[in-house]
């Protein structure tokens, strides 16, 4: 959406069932959620609301570095360069919604985002702009059924529940699969929309043993794509799981399922869909993350869009992909249910005319929740209220964690681990989800979980030696800054507390962490061994208790929290990358 | 009747028996290629193997090998290609402590169409070579074996 619409936008009138609770601080005007139908098929895309079914803050990243080829590309651009490239203005409510800039006193004026009671209030009226029920679908790139002390205790059902209340219609996954395989099964055969992954197959044991599949000619464990008829035309939907699941996360769990990318077999899908299927559009919706997603738009032909989300990047104006059989267009839709893309298509027989795209900010405010959906949330969250409403301790600085390296939140993790086990270096993984709490909050238990809940949330503190620490920092160094993205897992760097260290993203594998250093200035050595605390190891079970335990007590015991320190590394060859403000 | 391909597989397997038996002449030739298997740089395992280091990197040799490993202990990997008169396949893991991992003879009238499963000792190249017509053709893939963990 460009920043004439979305002042246009806010300058409209108030329209039945959505109007604001709340005055804006910036604005006397009410926002208006109408966006007239300018296709004859609509496509609304959710993605990685990690389980967030009532309203947060959520900090976009001040460091989102591409490096090598994706230097300033998007999506790796913030804060007034993101401005820029997006010509939205300073101060406005949409430089809230992309960028971190004054994110502290904004959030307060323009208050929470997202929230599945406001989703499904804005999603119910786009919709029916679309007209008939058949001329629009919802699509949830995954991320769906964790991120929430609820979703962790009823093991995903929860938002299984409100996913079908709010109608989404087609699915695919990643954190889905961190559950245990069976449950993962039981959840999708209780969503009323289709799962689909293109990219997850039977490994040949489980094959032979005869484990579940979708098809065992193919070896699909979930129906790889759907024919859609959408107002006289069809759509073909194909869905394409994160495909690193089982190394950035737990194979334990789904020990019976392979994934990887698989262009070659996606090429192959595409081209038998086209000639089998006569579709109007095809359309992946990814969990690939923004950098793989752009790739494979360069080195797979026939696809219209790919929906993308993982990397939550909130990239307000799609990226179009030339490639040998035309052109293919790339959108990443945010996370948290911070932002709905609305992508209307002009389909012709065979054939995408032309396409209006627009990725609207979801402002809880200003949105009236659905009294149904309200009412559902209400009724998963009454029996743990208790538990969820603790506070623990106040905050004095702004906790968050997106971002390439350390968050507030992160290093608070940190600080607690060193703390609560005792040791003098900590390690905390860099996930992109998890919520933002504002200074002079109090920390909820809530809150501790929103940044910590997963199913193998183990802590650790055992010793290991400076070379094995490093090598670690490299592993994941690489994994994040790797030339080619088809060898990135987009995650973001592994966190650190304790210890300081020199990164340079631009250094071959291996090379890129240097001058490793104790908060005390003495060097880490190679062979000396240091006691080392962390969580969220993915190989086996860690003996300790729960992360949010460990983080919970901690809390407990401070009067309250200022964050003054972060051990974020000193970034080296890094000059005039948009991607970072420090 | 249409057979499933889980009961395919099975009679597959008790027919395995009969596959060893017809695998076995492959033990001798082994023996010869001893040095070539012990080797440990990869251009002595070529000069032992092929008498030469000279490949050309060629498109005709189907790689399908993950870019990320999920088990570096047993990554899958499958080799194919459309050229005449291939003699052999043979797979090599640059940074393996002997890179030489497997070597398929291929006789005349098969397809050319094999998959196996390598081992890992860490991230590394691993190159398919296949001689056809007295020439040597070969692809490269990196392969990461990763920690894991971390991903959001």
């Amino acid at each position: 959406m460009n920043r004439r619409e979305f002042n246009k936008l806010l300058a409209a009138g108030t329209v039945a069932g959505i109007f604001p609770k709340t005055s804006l601080a910036l604005s006397s005007k009410p926002v208006d959620y109408t966006v007239p139908n300018k296709g004859n098929a609509r496509l609304l895309h959710i993605t990685d609301c990690h389980a967030q079914l009532n309203p947060i803050y959520f900090r976009e990243p001040n460091v989102n570095m591409g490096i090598h080829d994706a230097i300033g590309r998007i999506p790796h651009i913030v804060g007034k360069a993101f401005l820029k490239k997006n010509n939205i203005l300073e101060n406005s409510l949409e430089s809230h919604a992309f960028t971190y800039l004054n994110f502290d006193s904004e959030a307060k004026d323009y208050g929470k985002v997202g929230g599945f009671a406001h989703l499904s209030t804005l999603i119910k009226s786009l919709r029916s702009a679309a007209g008939d029920k058949s001329n629009s679908l919802l699509l949830d790139g995954g991320d769906t059924w964790q991120g929430s002390a609820t979703a962790y205790w009823t093991r995903g059902d929860d938002m299984v529940q409100a996913a079908n209340l709010l109608g989404v219609d087609v699915m695919t996954g990643h954190w889905e699969f961190t559950y245990q395989d069976e449950e993962v099964f039981t959840n999708v055969d209780n969503f009323k929309g289709e799962f689909l992954a293109q990219n997850i197959k039977l490994t040949e044991d489980a094959l032979f043993e005869g484990k579940r599949a979708h098809n065992e000619d193919t070896g699909h464990v979930f129906k790889p794509y759907s024919i859609k008829e959408m107002n006289g035309h069809r759509v073909a939907i194909i869905g394409q799981a994160f495909p690193y699941t089982p190394v950035a996360n737990p194979k334990r769990f789904i020990p019976d399922w392979s994934f990887g990318i698989q262009n070659e077999d996606l090429q192959e899908l595409v081209d038998t869909i086209k000639a089998d299927e006569s579709p109007d559009a095809i359309i992946v919706l990814s969990h690939n993350g923004m950098d793989v997603d752009l790739k494979l738009a360069s080195v797979v032909t026939g696809i219209d869009f790919i929906l993308g989300g993982h990397t939550h990047d909130g990239v307000p104006i799609p990226v179009t992909v030339k490639n040998s059989g035309g052109q293919t267009v790339v959108t990443n839709a945010g996370s948290n249910g911070k932002f709905v893309g609305v992508l209307d298509l002009n389909l012709e027989k065979g054939n995408v005319k032309s396409y209006d795209y627009k990725l609207l900010p979801v402002f809880s405010n200003f949105i009236k929740p659905d009294p149904e959906m309200s009412a559902l949330i209400e009724k998963i969250r009454k029996p743990h209220l208790e538990t969820l409403n603790e506070e623990l301790t106040v905050t004095e600085s702004l906790l968050y964690r997106r971002g390439n390296f350390n968050g507030t939140f992160d290093q608070l993790i940190c600080d607690a681990l060193r703390h609560e086990l005792d040791a003098e270096i900590s390690l905390s993984p860099g996930f992109r989800w998890g919520t933002t709490v504002l200074a002079g909050e109090p920390i909820t238990f809530e809150n501790v979980m929103d940044q910590t809940c997963i199913t193998y949330p183990e802590t650790y503190a055992r010793n290991m030696f400076g070379k094995e620490i490093k090598s670690i920092l490299e592993d994941v160094a690489d994994n994040l800054f790797h030339p080619d993205p088809f060898y990135q897992q987009g995650g973001d760097m592994v966190r650190v507390g304790g210890m300081n260290y020199f990164c340079d993203p631009t250094a071959p594998s291996g090379q890129r962490i240097s001058n490793m250093t104790l908060d005390n200035g003495k060097a880490v050595e190679p062979n000396k061994h240091y006691k080392v605390a962390g969580w969220a190891i993915v190989g086996s079970k860690a003996p300790g208790i729960p992360i949010w335990d460990v983080v919970a007590n901690y809390l407990r015991g401070q009067k309250s929290i200022n964050i003054s320190k972060i051990n974020s590394p000193k970034l080296i060859n890094v000059a005039n990358n948009p991607g970072i403000v420090l | 009747m249409a057979i499933s391909r889980r009961k395919f597989l099975n009679m597959l397997t008790i027919g395995s028996t009969a596959c060893l038996a017809l695998l076995s002449p492959i033990t001798s030739w082994a023996a010869w290629a001893s040095d070539a298997f012990n080797a440990t740089s990869p251009d002595d395992a070529y000069k032992n193997l092929f008498g030469s280091t000279d490949t050309v990197d060629s498109d005709e040799v189907k790689l399908k090998v993950p870019k990320i490993a999920e088990n570096g202990g047993a990554v899958p990997v499958s080799v194919k290609t459309d050229l005449k008169d291939v003699e052999s396949i043979t797979i090599f893991v640059k940074d393996n402590p002997q890179p030489l991992t497997a070597t398929f003879q291929i006789s005349a009238k098969t397809i050319p169409d094999i998959s196996t499963r390598i081992r890992l000792a860490q991230t590394s190249t691993v190159t398919a070579v296949i001689k056809a017509g007295g020439k040597l053709y070969s692809k490269s893939q990196e392969v990461k074996v990763t920690i894991g963990g971390c991903g959001g």
